[in-house]
C-alpha cells in the first residue's frame, strides 16, 4: 500500500494507540472528580498540557484542548467575533481558506459581520500590503491559513504578524492544521494570538486538537457548561485522546527536522517526474510546503484517477477531503488563476515522515500507466 | 550570524573579599545547573569574568534561564569575533540591527582595546565602526550622550567581543552560600514568595508543609509539591517535609477554646517546624507572614506565637503590601498555582471568631490541657520527606505515556 493522502489524515502511530488504550483503562476518572482517580486523570491532563506547551514553545495556560481543527477554527473565529462585536464587525481573511474557516465566515456574514476576502496571487499567497490596505478602524480579526491544504502554498504569516504588531487590538488567528510538523512556525515571534492544530494530521487520533490562545486573549465560548479548559470549552475532557495527541506531537517533533528535508526531496523529485508524463501539469507553487503536491491531468476526471490508482493500492485525493465530494472546480485553484478545466481536474499527493523514495518511484510508474490508459479511453484511440 | 557568548556580571560579590572565590564557584555551579537543558553550553570563569559559551544554543532561551539565577547583576549577549577588521565591522552592524530590529533610533560605539598590538586605536575604531553602521542603515543616528543602544566593542588578545544590550539579572547572592533555612510552605500566595526572597539572599532552602488528611486532600498536597517545583527554578533541588498534622490539629480543636484555637495551632506548627529544622541542620525558619494582614499576623499574634521558639524566624514579607506580594508571585510563576481553590490546613478548622490580640499567658494556660511534647515529637518523627528536583514537571509514569 502506498498512502499519499496524509493531508486528509494520517495513520496513528502504534505508540499513540498504546497510550490511548492505557490511559482509557487506567486513568478513566473524570478530571473534575475529587477522589484519587479524578486527581490522577487531572494530573495526567495537566502534565499533558505542560508537555504540549513546551513542544509548541508556549505557556501551559495557553493550550486549549479541542476536538480538532474544525472546532479550533470555529472557536477562534466565532469566539473572537462574538467577544469583540461591540468594538467592530470587520474581519479579514483570504479566498483560499479551508471549509471550516470559510463557512464560519459565511455564517458570520449572515450575522451582520463584514468579511474581506483577500485575493491570492498565482502562487496562492497574499501579501502583507494587501492585509495592510484592507485594515479599517472596524477590523477586529485577521484569520489566515498557514499552509494551504490543497496546494501547499505558504502564507507570509510571520510578516503579517509583524504588521499586526502595530495594531494590538486586532486579533490574529492562524489555521496551522496543515503546517504543524511540516512547516515550522514560531507562534510568539509571529505575533500570533490564536492558532489551531489537529491531532490526526500528525499521527494522533481523530477528535483531538489544540487551540493556542495567547495569554490575555479572551474568547466567547461556543460550548458552555463546566469550567473545563479555563471556561473556554466546557465538557468532560477527552483525557485519553489528549494524551495520545501529545504523544504523537512529541514523536513528530523529534523527527520533524530530518523528515521535512526528506519529504521535500521526494516532493521535488515527484514534481520533476510527473511533469515528464504527457498531459500532466503541476499546480503547486514553488516554494511550497514539503508534504503537498497538487497536479492536474486536464481532460480526465480526477475521481477516475483516484479510483484507478486505488486498484494499485495507491491512495491519493482530489483537492481537499473536506470538499472532495462536491464535483465543483477547486476554489483555491480558480483563485490562483487556473482555468476551470484545470481546477476541475486536480489531484493531491500528500506525504508524511514515513513515506519513501521507493514509494514515490512506484507511484510514478503506476500514475504514468493510469494516465496513458485513461487518455486512450477519453480520446477514443 | 548569531550571538555565541553571554558575558555575566556579578552583583554583590565584588564586596565579599576573601570569600569571593567561593562565591564565584558557587555561582558557576548554579549557572551550570540552571542550564542543564542546554548540554552544549559551557560556563567559563576567568580573570574575574564569567562567560557562557553558547555553542549553538538559543541566546534568548539561555538568557531566559539566566534571569532566574541569583547572584547575577546583569548580563550581555556577546559576539566573539576573530581579529579581522571587516568581520568586526559586520559583527557590530549585525548586533546593532539585532538590538533595534526597526532600525530606527540612536546609537554610539564604545571601543576598548586592551590588546595594544591591534593596529588601530580605539578612537579611530569608534569612528570607523560607527560609519560602517551608518552607511548600512537608513534611520539610525549617533547620539553620544543618551543613545538607545551602546555598541560595545572589546579588542582582546584572543578575539574581539561585541555587545549591544544589557539584561538585568535577578541580583542577590548565589543560593547555597548563606546556610540552610526551613520554609513554612502553606500553598497560599505568600509563603512561596517568602521562599523566593530567602533564596535571593543566598540561603539553601528546605520546606515544611502541614498536611491533615482527610481534612485536607491530596490535591492540596500536590499543589505544595508543584509550588516547590517552581521554587527549584531558583533554588535547585529542594527537600519538602510533609508533616502529618491531623492528630495535633484534632486535639487542639477539642481542647482549646475557639478564639485561641488558631493561635495555639500556629504555636504547634512553629514547634514542629523547629524540630524539623533541628533534624535537618537548618539555622532559621522562614515564613510568609506580613505585618497586620490577618489574625495570626498582628504584632500581638506574632509575639504570642513566636514565644515557643528561640530559632530565628525570618519574615521576608513583613513590610510588604498584599499587592506587592502578588506582583512577585506572578513574576516568579507561583501565583496561578497558589490561587487554585483547595483547602489548606489553615482554613479547614478556622473557628468563627479568632482573637486578633492573643496574649502569651492565656495561650500557655490553654496549652496545659495538651500533651505538647508527645504531639510535637510524634509529628516530627512521622515526617515524610520528598526530594523535589528541578527540571521536568512530569511524573515518570505519565512521562512514559506522553
Amino acid at each position: 500500500m502506498i498512502y499519499f493522502d496524509n493531508s486528509a489524515t494520517t495513520r496513528p502511530y502504534k505508540e499513540v494507540i498504546d497510550t490511548y488504550t492505557k490511559v482509557s483503562l487506567e486513568f478513566f476518572g473524570n478530571p473534575s472528580s475529587l477522589h484519587p482517580l479524578g486527581k490522577a486523570a487531572e494530573r495526567l491532563l495537566q502534565q499533558a498540557r505542560e508537555v504540549a506547551a513546551s513542544l509548541l514553545g508556549v505557556k501551559t495556560k495557553e493550550v486549549v484542548f479541542t476536538s480538532g481543527g474544525t472546532e479550533g477554527n470555529n472557536l477562534a473565529i466565532k469566539g473572537t467575533a462574538m467577544q469583540h462585536r461591540g468594538r467592530g464587525k470587520h474581519i479579514i481573511t483570504t479566498n483560499v481558506e479551508h471549509a471550516s474557516t470559510k463557512e464560519t465566515f459565511r455564517q458570520l456574514e449572515g450575522e451582520g459581520f463584514e468579511v474581506t476576502y483577500l485575493e491570492v496571487d498565482s502562487d496562492g499567497v497574499v501579501s502583507v500590503d494587501q492585509v495592510k490596505a484592507a485594515l479599517t478602524k472596524e477590523t477586529i480579526l485577521v484569520s489566515v491559513i498557514h499552509v494551504n491544504n490543497e496546494t501547499g502554498s505558504i502564507q507570509p504569516v510571520t510578516e503579517i504578524g509583524g504588521l499586526l504588531r502595530q495594531y494590538p487590538k486586532i486579533v490574529f488567528h492562524v489555521d496551522h492544521v496543515q503546517g504543524i510538523g511540516k512547516v515550522p512556525l514560531h507562534f510568539a515571534a509571529s505575533n500570533i494570538d490564536l492558532c489551531s492544530i489537529s491531532g490526526h494530521k500528525f499521527h494522533g487520533l481523530k477528535g483531538n486538537g489544540i487551540l493556542y490562545v495567547r495569554d490575555g486573549i479572551r474568547l466567547y465560548p461556543l460550548l458552555t457548561g463546566g469550567s473545563q479548559e479555563r471556561g473556554s470549552r466546557a465538557g468532560t475532557e477527552n483525557v485519553a485522546g489528549v494524551a495520545a495527541m501529545v504523544k504523537a506531537l512529541r514523536m513528530s517533533k523529534e523527527r520533524s527536522a530530518q523528515a521535512i528535508k526528506k519529504m521535500a526531496e521526494i516532493n521535488s523529485w515527484l514534481e520533476r517526474k510527473c511533469l515528464e508524463i504527457p498531459g500532466v501539469v503541476v499546480n503547486s507553487p514553488n516554494p511550497r510546503a514539503p508534504h503537498i503536491l497538487n497536479l492536474s491531468v486536464p481532460g480526465i476526471k480526477p475521481e477516475v484517477i483516484v479510483q484507478a490508482l486505488a486498484e494499485h493500492e495507491i491512495y491519493i485525493s482530489t483537492k481537499s477531503a473536506c470538499a472532495s465530494k462536491h464535483a465543483e472546480p477547486s476554489h483555491v485553484l480558480l483563485s490562483m488563476g487556473f482555468s476551470s478545466d484545470r481546477a476541475s481536474s486536480a489531484i493531491r499527493l500528500s506525504f508524511t515522515y514515513d513515506n519513501t523514495m521507493e514509494e514515490a518511484e512506484a507511484f510514478v510508474e503506476a500514475f504514468a500507466s493510469v494516465v496513458a490508459s485513461l487518455k486512450k479511453v477519453v480520446n477514443k484511440q | 550570524m548569531k550571538y555565541n557568548h553571554i558575558l555575566i556580571r556579578y552583583s554583590e560579590l565584588a564586596l565579599k573579599g576573601k570569600n569571593r572565590t567561593d562565591f564565584e564557584k558557587k555561582l558557576t555551579e548554579n549557572i551550570r545547573r540552571s542550564l542543564v537543558q542546554f548540554p552544549q553550553v559551557k560556563v567559563i570563569r576567568s580573570f574575574g569574568r564569567m562567560f557562557v559559551e553558547l555553542n549553538g544554543a538559543d541566546e534568548k532561551a539561555v538568557s531566559d534561564r539566566l534571569q532566574d539565577v541569583f547572584g547575577i547583576h546583569s548580563f550581555s549577549p556577546a559576539l566573539k569575533i576573530e581579529l579581522d577588521q571587516e568581520k568586526i565591522d559586520d559583527g557590530a552592524l549585525w548586533a546593532m540591527k539585532d538590538a533595534l530590529p526597526d532600525q530606527e533610533g540612536t546609537f554610539k560605539v564604545t571601543v576598548k582595546r586592551p590588546n595594544k598590538s591591534y593596529p588601530r586605536r580605539s578612537q579611530e575604531l569608534n569612528y570607523h565602526i560607527g560609519s560602517h553602521i551608518l552607511r548600512n542603515t537608513d534611520r539610525l543616528t549617533v547620539d553620544v550622550h543618551q543613545p538607545d543602544v551602546e555598541v560595545k566593542v572589546e579588542i582582546r588578545e584572543e578575539a574581539a567581543y561585541i555587545m549591544c544590550k544589557t539584561l538585568l539579572g535577578a541580583g542577590g547572592l548565589p543560593v547555597r552560600t548563606a546556610g540552610k533555612v526551613l520554609l513554612m510552605l502553606s500553598g497560599g500566595i505568600d509563603s512561596p514568595v517568602a521562599g523566593y526572597l530567602a533564596l535571593k539572599r543566598g540561603v539553601e532552602l528546605e520546606a515544611v508543609h502541614f498536611h491533615s488528611p482527610p481534612f485536607t486532600n491530596e490535591r492540596a498536597k500536590q499543589k505544595v509539591v508543584d509550588l516547590t517545583k517552581v521554587l527549584t527554578r531558583y533554588g535547585g533541588t529542594i527537600r519538602l517535609h510533609i508533616v502529618p498534622f491531623t492528630e495535633a490539629q484534632k486535639e487542639i480543636h477539642q481542647k482549646v477554646p475557639d478564639k485561641y484555637e488558631m493561635t495555639v495551632m500556629r504555636r504547634f506548627m512553629l514547634r514542629i517546624a523547629e524540630g524539623v529544622a533541628f533534624n535537618n541542620n537548618a539555622l532559621a525558619i522562614v515564613n510568609g507572614e506580613s505585618l497586620g494582614q490577618v489574625a495570626s499576623q498582628t504584632l500581638d499574634s506574632m509575639h504570642t506565637i513566636n514565644e515557643v521558639t528561640n530559632m530565628p524566624v525570618l519574615r521576608p514579607l513583613v513590610t510588604m503590601d498584599k499587592l506587592e506580594v502578588i506582583e512577585v508571585a506572578r513574576k516568579i510563576g507561583t501565583y496561578d498555582l497558589s490561587i487554585l481553590p483547595f483547602e489548606d490546613c489553615c482554613t479547614i478548622f478556622l473557628p468563627p471568631q479568632t482573637k486578633t490580640k492573643p496574649n502569651k499567658e492565656k495561650a500557655n494556660h490553654y496549652e496545659k490541657e495538651l500533651a505538647i511534647n508527645r504531639l510535637v515529637q510524634a509529628a516530627v518523627e512521622q515526617v515524610e520527606t520528598l526530594t523535589i528536583r528541578a527540571g521536568t514537571n512530569v511524573d515518570k509514569e505519565i512521562a512514559d505515556l506522553l
